[in-house]
């Protein structure tokens, strides 16, 4: 399994549509992945689920991957994270 | 007349007819079917032709450059791919066998129950976005047509329970005046269209069907629905339309643009504001400041002396929104016309030469104590300045002095923060201030002129009796020397002046405040953009 702590720099956060990119993205990661806030943890293809999370700018949001292509997937999001949110 | 309140989404003014667009939404009948699969197959096509729908709606507003619009059908189209979506209506018609509208009517129920219960306003406002999607895919199971807004010749003020964003972005707006509805939120997308209209919008207002069809008028910054209203009324709103129609034309042309003459004189232009939800105005007419904070709306309308925190809140909300530009906050003016009945001032013969403003404050120290304490506070978070109403003497701003470096060292020894740079100015509007300007200069960092108190007691003329209105002349040779003799005392001590009443607003005074050399105009928020104006066009070298 594989870990990634990111702080979300985008005001906003996971809103709507951020949250919608996001899970586009994740929804092309064969792997298992969940993303937790505060506790909380959320199916990361699911976009209804994400937006629940209420995640926002300066917010810490943890993500797991596990499964195939874990690692690959795992620097794939680190670089999306960074680029978009 | 019926006078309604609500809440402001955007400001701005409409007079027209009023339309009710009545969009209550038909049961969805609950069957039990038979073939869960052949359910399960209609979700599937309906689904797919809601996002076919979705993307045509979403191309429409892309191409009218309505990104806000786009965006949201973007994520319409998102949340009907959800698994959490699709999940919930398969369970629905798996398990409890009920038909796909039913099945989808509480799957979006459901879900949009839980964004509603969410802290944050914005996600909240989400629960719409949910009940819109499953609306549709209803329409498009039972083959039904959604309700459209029958189309109008004339534009209207548009009332409704409220509306979807299916329903806004199917709106011709070229036919629509104001939005007004019950419900929704300041985050929902007609709140959304509204801004990006530029249209008065308000919500939360518990209006009445029946008033379709009637005259009404929308006040937009007041969040006021006005119905049936009398001749004055109509009158005295057609000319603030009129004045925040050009405030609006002027805001393209002359917003960020600076405040220069054609020979290059500058002059800041500042606002004058009343209250914490006035500097949103402030803001969006490009004012360089705030250069009159009148602290009344703290005392006013209240059973009791409002406490330090209220105030503090207040100041410091202000700081923050101006975001380090600058906030002239003037020290109680209570008393004359403005009377606060836990103030328990004594009946007076002649208010305006009376007991008001510092000179209660002098004698009843502990409230501006108070109040000095909440704005000193405050300048910890933003660019506060403090201002000292009804200056007629050089002891009254030597005592309010030394009454505030009481206050800073109070909140030094009790490790309160402060900014040490808060500076003190006095308002100039006695004939008695004018003439010992030059004193006065020499003890505070800077003036205003408060040219309505100046008028009235240079020219002994009560601005209260209308009968006087002929010899309340603000352009009276009196006064504009009265000016003159300020600015310059001001000056010869290195001091800044400003002009803080009506007359700073007066286009046909601009001219003479640039030659006279005045530092600042503060004037109400719609009109800082007709005086830049003024300003840009004023030639000194003539």
């Amino acid at each position: 399994m594989q870990e990634l702590v990111y702080i979300l720099t985008d005001p906003v956060g996971l809103h709507a549509r951020p949250a919608g990119d996001f899970v586009k993205a994740v929804q092309q990661l064969a792997c298992k992945v969940t993303v937790e806030k505060d506790g909380r943890t959320a199916d990361a293809k699911r976009l209804l689920a994400v937006m629940g999370l209420g995640a926002k700018g300066g917010d810490a949001i943890t993500m797991h991957f596990e499964g195939e292509g874990e690692e690959e997937a795992c620097r794939m999001m680190q670089e999306y994270l960074s680029q978009h949110l | 007349m019926v006078k309604l309140q609500g809440t402001r989404v955007f400001g701005g003014y409409a007079i027209g007819t009023v339309s009710f667009f009545d969009n209550k939404k038909e049961a969805v009948e609950r069957r039990h079917a038979a073939d869960p699969s052949a359910e399960e197959a209609r979700f599937n096509e309906a689904r797919e032709k809601a996002k076919a729908e979705l993307q045509a709606l979403c191309d429409k507003t892309m191409n009218a450059a309505d990104d806000e619009s786009a965006k949201i059908f973007e994520v319409h189209q998102m949340m009907l791919d959800d698994l959490d979506f699709e999940d919930a209506v398969m369970e629905g018609i798996r398990t409890e066998g009920v038909n796909a509208e039913y099945a989808v009517q509480q799957a979006g129920q459901n879900l949009s129950e839980v964004f509603a219960q969410m802290d944050d306003e914005y996600m909240r406002a989400r629960a719409a976005d949910l009940l819109d999607i499953s609306d549709r895919v209803i329409a498009i199971l039972s083959g039904k047509k959604k309700k459209t807004l029958s189309p109008t010749d004339e534009p209207v003020i548009l009332l409704a329970e409220d509306l979807s964003p299916s329903e806004t972005v199917q709106l011709d707006r070229s036919k629509i005046l104001a939005f007004v509805t019950r419900f929704g939120s300041v985050n929902s997308h007609t709140a959304i269209l509204a801004r990006s209209m530029g249209i008065p919008a308000i919500i939360g207002l518990d209006f009445d069907a029946a008033m379709d069809g009637h005259q009404a008028i929308v006040d937009g910054y007041g969040g006021l629905l006005l119905t049936d209203p009398d001749e004055e009324t109509l009158k005295h709103y057609e000319e603030r339309k009129q004045q925040d129609d050009e405030a609006r034309a002027l805001l393209g042309e002359l917003k960020g643009k600076e405040n220069i003459t054609l020979d290059g004189r500058t002059i800041e232009i500042f606002a004058n504001i009343g209250g914490v939800d006035d500097v949103e105005d402030a803001l969006r007419n490009d004012a360089g400041g705030v250069g009159l904070f009148r602290s009344e709306f703290l005392y006013l309308g209240r059973e009791d002396y409002p406490d330090e925190e209220t105030q503090f809140q207040a100041y410091k909300t202000v700081a923050e929104k101006m975001n380090g530009k600058k906030v002239i906050i003037r020290t109680l003016d209570i008393g004359a016309d403005k009377r606060v009945s836990y103030f328990d001032l004594p009946p007076e013969e002649n208010p305006a030469l009376g007991y008001r403003a510092i000179r209660i404050c002098l004698d009843r120290p502990d409230v501006l104590r108070t109040q000095l304490r909440a704005i000193l506070r405050a300048s910890a978070f933003g660019n506060i300045a403090v201002m000292y109403p009804m200056i007629a003497s050089v002891w009254e701003i030597q005592r309010l002095k030394e009454l505030f470096a009481e206050v800073q060292g109070d909140l030094s020894d009790e490790h309160i923060a402060f900014s040490d740079e808060v500076e003190q100015g006095v308002m100039i509007e006695t004939p008695a201030a004018v003439l010992i300007s030059e004193e006065l200069a020499q003890e505070v960092d800077f003036f205003s002129i408060g040219t309505n108190d100046l008028t009235q007691y240079v020219l002994a003329a009560d601005r209260q009796n209308p009968r006087l209105a002929p010899y309340s002349d603000a352009h009276h040779p009196a006064l504009l020397r009265a000016i003159r003799m300020t600015v310059e005392s001001a000056h010869r001590y290195g001091k800044a002046v400003g002009i803080c009443g009506e007359l700073a607003a007066d286009t046909l005074m601009t001219e003479f405040f640039l030659q006279l050399g005045v530092d600042e105009l503060s004037v109400t928020p719609s009109m800082v953009l007709a005086v830049r104006d003024a300003v840009r066009k004023t030639d000194l070298r003539g």
